[in-house]
Formats: structure tokens, C-alpha cells, sequence
């Protein structure tokens, strides 16, 4: 089916909701606190989007997205680290100038590969391109191979674990398990402000709406579609004279920065990066955010990154002890019955109903129109 | 107690405080409306903190969830039960304190977030919490923005001093440098082996270790190995103590890791009679998981043991079993979690306020003499000056004192030297 808008209605609705959501209604409800929280949950919004996009789409399961959300907030990290350690701050230690944790470790100077972080333009293309060169060198050395499925999701699995060893080895030049804490000013903004916070919460809403146009427009375009074919049936794609790996680099790819720009967002919004964002266990949560949300589902992802984090902070508060059963019954819960996730709940479920109420009422007047667009809200694929 | 025969001790405010303290459960007795003469909310919290006429809330924030979870439970009941107490005895300055527990979940984010929520949301005078060197570094940057006040309970590797938090357990060389004296005076130590977890608190303690082993002891380090938490595979680290033949293994792995290492050492032939081990990081509760049977005879340095024979601890011990059921083991950190509650109660007396920016000075020089480890007292550095004891792992999992520093050890967390 192809369609020559942009968004087909029931998207336009999905995304005109979300952006009313984030952008006037929990800011208008919620205390900076709340916010914050909301922040955080949507740095990992970023992340779901890529699963979207690689996994949805292009049916590579990466069970390693955890390590291109560290890169990301690392490299931030790193930049503000470098601000944060100004010789007037750090005059206590027997090194001044140089991050704590190096003090700690004994090491006397700058490593060579911290000064870039000195300039933030340098950090900003460090963020967009570190993780994604790493997921091209990752994504040429398995597709070219044609290593796919369960092998490709297990060593990406494999990576998000020496990534977190290699982290915490080398305390000395990352903060080890303690991450990088105490970050405080970007070009000398103090980001700990609630003023500044709702400022980087607006800042963040923009960015992940450009994320979701621009995985939106991936998807419209001739690529998504041989990425969906791709997913169906992968030799038959092949067989018609497309570079089967190389489409799935790309989606790869595209997933490994939106990952890192969310890395880079959390950075920002909760002022510190540890290894325990990078490891096996975070990088499948965001697998877990994904498929409750729907892997298919572009603003589902969002929806439902929203609502599993949201559940873990509520339950975790009410129920300190228990809430970890209560979270695992939800996505036991999700996966049993609703396999499409939340957004085929609403598409099952709900748009139907809207628009047939839609239908009927235009049914006298433009018939012909109404039967189009009850097809348009059917799954896009 | 020796500690009873410091001069220092009889001093008046001492005495007020003893006073307050017998005055204290006569307060409970009286009709409720005798809280009217406590004094005024509004005097005595000017910064908007949840003090009620009745009530203040503080914040309980450890892991009860995770990897953590086994061992900051003990620090979770040990600040309960000191919460009941002072309840008992009728509060902080006329004030019932509720409590209001998060879960860190063994997350140093987790940490950072709940942290903000106990302090923004709700308001709480006072926070007991954090374990690990990580969850602290993780919620002190939020202490510090948002004025809170920590008390954190565990033994750490120095080289921090904040406002917002008070240190109830040992700085490292509080907790190293007697324990190395002792052993190599009464073992005759010269070559130490050293092995850690890696991260900050094992690399920084034995960075500390290794100064005073080569710096003043005279000794040799034969060898110094990380391992990364969690680790389980011992085996080539014991073959090699097997070849150095150190007269001390120095051992500061934690957590789950010791079970494996313990009984590996003992699979390995090396038999903990025979030779020397000193340990900073196995208290009670991680012998309830190694098992005494495989422990047993090595040393560990610590300030408390549950073993300890004092009045104080006799009390704290039956109180504490009372609460949370007979089996339970009470090691050095739930012992300086207990501390926490009782220290911030005294602090709040004496300022006579619950504002951050008065108990943070008047913290300095709190003493309390009803500690179960026998005496402490804040350090203006808001350390806490304690002693270090050396005890013997037996194999009922308990550890027989069998050396005690003569006087309190001064709280250094930067200490000159040992950087």
C-alpha cells in the first residue's frame, strides 16, 4: 500500500496526541520533580525508537542497545566532567584540573583521548558518530557474514557485557563502577536548576519529536520498505539484488544513534553516567520498553517506554519490598496476552471504533473517502 | 568499658544529655496534649521540612531489592529498630518520627532519583541510607543542591567530607592502619599478598594498605590483584599465594565473591589456622553466607562485632533479635546504621532545630554513649571517631574480639601520606 502522505490519519492523531502530552499537558501538571522523572524516561524513548526502527522494521533484535546509550552519555559525561573539574574546583587533590576519580587512581595527567571533550562541538559530533561507528564496525563484521537472529542478538548481548568489564576496569579513565558523578555546568549553565531542567525537558521533547519524523520519514521511504521485507523474508529480498547486509547496517546503525543521543540526553538531565546503564541487564529493559509499547509502533514505543518506567518508579515507592514482582507480572501479563503490545491494544481495540465513528459520520457526504481512510488506519504494513 | 574513664566524658553537656535522655520516656507517659509544650513548628523548622506538631518524617533509602539487597537489609532494621526506640522514648524534641522507605535497588540511578524524591517531594529532615561507595557518590551531588542530610553507615574509602553527611562508619585508615600494626606485631607479618574487588573502596584501601605496609611496617607487598565484583573464580590467585607464601593474604572482596574465594581457599589446602588472613570487608552477615565452617580462623578488622561484651551491646543485640527474629546476625555496618538515627536525634536536640544549616554544626562533638560498640563521638569533619577491633572468625559465624585499640582512632578521610 503506498501512501503519499506523510502521516496517514490515525498517525497524524498518534502524533498530535504525544506532542499535546509531553509539551502542554504533564508540563502543566507535573512539579519540576515529576518532570525530571519524565525526562528520564524519555531519554529511553530514544532507544525504544531506534528497537523500532532495527528490530520492528528491520527484524534484528540488538540485546546490546545499552552500550551505544552509555557511549552517548559517556561522551557527554565526559565533556562536562572536563567542566566541572576546573582547577579552582578540584584544588584539594594532589593533581588539580583533572577528573577525581583520575586523582584517586593516581593518574597525574589527562589521557590523550579526554582532551577533545574539552570542546562541546567536538562532543556533539563524539555522540552522533562514536556509537555509530562502532554499530557499522559491529553491523559489517556480523551481516557481511551473514550472522543474523538469535546469533547476532546473543553477541550483541556478549558486547554490552565487555563493554560494562571494560568500563569498570579502567577506573581510572572512566569513573569505574562509580560512573561519572557530581556533573554540574555545561558552557558554564549550571544544569541542576529546576529552571534549567525544564528548559533541557523542553529541549529533549524537541529532539525526540525530530527522532520520530526522521525515523517516520525511514520508514515511508523505498529503505523502511525493504527493511520490512527484509524482516518477512530475507533471501527473496536477496534474490531481487539488494544488499541484504547493508540495509541492515544501516537500520542498525540509525538504532545505535538515537540510542546515543538518549545517552546523551540522561546525561544531561540526571547529571551522572555509570556502567550500570550499559550492561546487560539495562540494555535488555529497553527491549522490555519496546515490545510493551509494541515493536511496531513507532509512538507506541514512546507510550510505552512512558509506561513501564513509570510503573517501576510508582511501585517501587508504594511497595519498596514487592515491586519487582509486580513489574515482572506486567510484563509477563503483556507478553501473554497482548503480544502486539499497547499499540495493538489501541489498534485492535480502539482506533476501530474511532473510526468507524468517523465513517458513519461522514458515510452520506463522502462515502467513497471514508472507506479509504477505514483502510488507512489498518497497519501500515 | 575503658572508654568510660575518659576525662573527656564527664562533661556537662554530657550530663544534659543523659538527663534529656531519663527525662525522655516520662514525655511519653503524659497526655498528648503535653506536646503542646514542645516546642513551636515554626521555630524550629524554618526551611519547610515535614515537621508537623507531632510528627517528622525522615527517609529510609537502601537496596531491598538486587545484589545489594542482602546486605543492606541489616541496615534497613538496625535504623528501624533505633527509630521504635527513640519513639518509645518519645521522639525528637516532642516529635514521633514516621518514616518513609525507598528502594534503591542496588541502582546507583535508582539511588540518585529516590534520593531527590525523599528530599523534593517529601520533604524529609533527614536521610539514613546508601551502602555502596557508588550509591553514595550517586546521591551525594543531591544532598548537597538540595540541602539534605545523609547519614551513611558504611566503611568507605575516604577522601570525602560534605555538610550533608555524617560518616557512622569507618574512613579507611580508621579501619586499616591497626589492624596492620596488630598483625604484624603479633603474627610477625612482613609480606603481605593483597586482593580486592575492583572498584574504588578495595583500590583505594589498599593503596592505603600498601603505604603503611612499605612506608612504616617495613614489609613487602608480594603481590596486589583485582577482581571484578562479583567474580568467582579464584583459583589461579590462590596458586600463586600458594607460590609467594605470604606470611598475610589482605583480602578486601566483597559481596557474593567471598563465598566463592573462602571456599576455594579452603578446596585449595590453605588452612586459615595456619596462615595469616586479615580481612576489611567479611562481617557477620557475609559469614552467613560463606559459612562459618570455611571462614573460620581468619581475621577481620572491623569496629564492631556482634560478640562484643559490653552493656550497651548486650541490650542492643537482645532488642535487635527481638525485632527481627532470633536468627538474625547484627555485623559492623548494621551496627553504624543503628548509629544514624540516634546521632541525628541528638543533633536536632542539641540545636534545637531541625534546619539543616544548624544540626550540620552542631553535629560536631555529639557523643553517644549508648552505642552498642561502646562510645563515639562526631568529629568536626563529620566523621565519627571510633575504635578498630580485631576479631576471629569462629565457626558459629561469630568473631572473637581478641584485640581492641586502646584509645579512639581520630577520623582522617584525607589523610596525609597515605594519598
Amino acid at each position: 500500500m503506498i501512501n503519499s502522505r506523510f502521516f496517514n490519519r490515525s498517525e497524524l492523531l498518534g502524533f498530535l496526541s504525544l506532542l499535546l502530552l509531553l509539551a502542554v499537558i504533564l508540563p502543566l501538571f507535573l512539579d519540576v520533580f515529576r518532570l525530571n522523572l519524565v525526562a528520564k524516561y524519555l531519554t529511553y524513548a530514544f532507544v525504544a525508537l531506534g528497537l523500532v526502527m532495527c528490530w520492528g522494521y528491520g527484524g534484528i533484535l540488538s540485546l546490546g542497545q545499552g552500550v551505544f546509550f552509555g557511549l552517548g552519555g559517556y561522551c557527554m559525561a565526559m565533556f562536562l566532567k572536563l567542566e566541572a573539574s576546573s582547577v579552582a574546583n578540584t584544588k584539594i587533590q594532589s593533581t588539580p584540573g583533572i577528573p577525581d576519580f583520575m586523582d584517586w587512581n593516581q593518574i597525574t595527567a589527562l589521557p590523550l583521548f579526554w582532551k577533545p571533550f574539552h570542546s562541546l562541538t567536538l562532543t556533539i559530533i563524539a555522540i552522533l558518530v562514536v556509537p555509530t561507528l562502532l554499530a557499522f564496525i559491529i553491523g559489517a563484521a556480523m551481516f557481511k557474514r551473514r550472522v543474523g537472529g538469535v546469533y547476532f542478538a546473543i553477541i550483541t548481548q556478549a558486547i554490552a557485557a565487555i563493554a560494562t568489564i571494560l568500563i569498570i576496569g579502567q577506573q581510572g579513565y572512566t569513573g569505574g563502577i562509580n560512573g561519572m558523578t557530581d556533573l554540574r555546568t555545561l558552557n558554564g549553565w549550571d544544569i541542576r536548576t529546576d529552571h534549567a531542567k525544564v528548559i533541557l525537558y523542553f529541549f529533549e521533547v524537541f529532539v525526540l519529536f525530530a527522532c520520530i519524523i526522521a525515523a517516520q520519514f525511514i520508514r515511508l521511504t523505498k529503505l523502511g520498505r525493504i527493511l520490512v521485507a527484509m524482516r518477512e523474508q530475507e533471501d527473496r529480498v536477496r534474490f531481487s539484488g539488494y544488499s541484504v547486509a547493508n540495509f541492515k547496517i544501516f537500520a542498525f546503525c540509525a538504532a545505535a544513534m538515537f540510542a546515543a543521543i538518549g545517552g546523551a540526553m540522561f546525561t544531561l538531565q540526571i547529571g551522572f553516567m555509570s556502567p550500570s546503564f550499559v550492561g546487560i541487564v539495562p540494555s535488555i529493559e529497553m527491549v522490555i520498553y519496546t515490545a510493551v509499547g509494541g515493536r511496531m509502533s513507532i509512538f507506541g514505543a514512546v507510550y510505552g517506554t512512558l509506561l513501564v518506567n513509570y510503573a517501576k518508579t510508582m511501585l517501587s515507592e508504594s511497595f519498596p519490598e514487592l515491586w519487582l514482582f509486580g513489574l515482572g507480572g506486567l510484563f509477563i501479563a503483556v507478553v501473554l496476552f497482548f503480544p502486539n503490545g499497547l499499540s495493538g491494544i489501541w489498534r485492535d481495540h480502539v482506533a476501530r471504533h474511532i473510526d468507524r465513528l468517523i465513517a458513519m459520520r461522514s458515510s452520506k457526504s463522502k462515502k467513497a473517502w471514508a472507506i479509504k481512510s477505514a483502510a488507512d488506519g489498518a497497519p501500515a504494513e | 568499658m575503658s572508654d568510660e574513664k575518659k576525662p573527656g566524658l564527664h562533661s556537662p553537656l554530657r550530663r544534659k544529655l543523659l538527663m534529656g535522655m531519663a527525662a525522655l520516656p516520662a514525655i511519653s507517659l503524659l497526655p498528648r496534649t503535653s506536646f503542646a509544650q514542645a516546642p513551636a513548628t515554626s521555630a524550629i523548622n524554618t526551611t519547610g521540612l515535614a515537621v508537623t506538631d507531632t510528627e517528622v518524617t525522615v527517609g529510609i533509602l537502601h537496596s531491598v531489592t538486587g545484589t545489594m539487597a542482602i546486605s543492606e537489609t541489616g541496615s534497613v532494621q538496625a535504623e528501624k529498630l533505633a527509630i521504635d526506640q527513640i519513639n518509645a522514648m518519645g521522639g525528637v524534641l516532642g516529635r514521633k518520627i514516621k518514616f518513609i522507605q525507598e528502594d534503591g535497588a542496588s541502582d546507583w540511578p535508582t539511588f540518585a532519583e529516590k534520593a531527590k524524591k525523599l528530599l523534593v517531594n517529601d520533604k524529609v529532615a533527614a536521610i539514613m541510607g546508601c551502602w555502596t561507595s557508588a550509591s553514595r557518590k550517586a546521591v551525594l551531588p543531591v544532598m548537597e543542591q538540595y540541602n539534605g542530610m545523609l547519614y551513611y553507615p558504611t566503611f568507605y574509602e575516604g577522601l570525602e567530607q560534605s555538610k550533608n553527611v555524617i560518616y557512622t562508619g569507618q574512613e579507611a585508615t580508621q579501619q586499616i592502619l591497626a589492624g596492620l600494626d596488630w598483625v604484624s606485631k603479633t603474627k610477625n607479618g612482613k609480606s603481605f599478598y593483597l586482593i580486592g574487588s575492583d572498584y574504588i573502596w578495595p583500590r583505594t584501601s589498599m593503596k592505603i594498605a600498601r603505604k603503611h605496609i612499605e612506608g612504616k611496617l617495613g614489609g613487602k607487598v608480594s603481590g596486589e590483584e583485582y577482581f571484578p565484583l562479583g567474580h568467582t573464580q579464584f583459583n589461579s590467585v590462590i596458586n600463586k599465594i600458594k607460590l609467594t607464601k605470604p606470611d598475610v593474604i589482605y583480602a578486601a572482596v566483597v559481596g557474593g565473591s567471598n563465598v566463592a574465594f573462602y571456599k576455594q581457599l579452603k578446596a585449595a589446602g590453605i588452612d586459615l589456622s595456619k596462615q595469616t588472613l586479615l580481612t576489611i570487608s567479611v562481617t557477620e552477615d557475609e559469614i552467613d553466607g560463606i559459612g562459618g565452617e570455611n571462614i573460620a580462623g581468619a581475621y577481620a578488622c572491623m569496629k564492631y562485632f556482634q560478640s562484643l561484651d559490653n552493656p550497651n551491646n548486650k541490650e542492643f543485640v537482645a532488642a535487635f533479635k527481638k525485632m527481627w527474629g532470633e536468627k538474625t546476625v547484627i555485623g559492623d555496618v548494621t551496627q553504624a546504621a543503628y548509629l544514624g538515627p540516634w546521632l541525628w536525634k541528638m543533633t536536632v536536640e542539641k540545636a534545637g532545630s531541625f534546619d539543616i544549616d544548624k544540626i550540620a554544626p552542631a553535629s560536631a562533638g555529639i557523643e553517644f554513649t549508648k552505642a552498642p560498640e561502646g562510645y563515639v563521638k562526631v568529629h568536626p569533619n563529620h566523621h565519627l571517631w571510633s575504635k578498630a577491633r580485631v576479631g576471629q572468625a569462629q565457626l558459629d559465624g561469630q568473631f572473637k574480639v581478641v584485640y581492641e585499640t586502646p584509645e579512639l582512632i581520630e577520623p582522617d578521610p584525607f589523610p596525609k601520606g597515605y594519598q
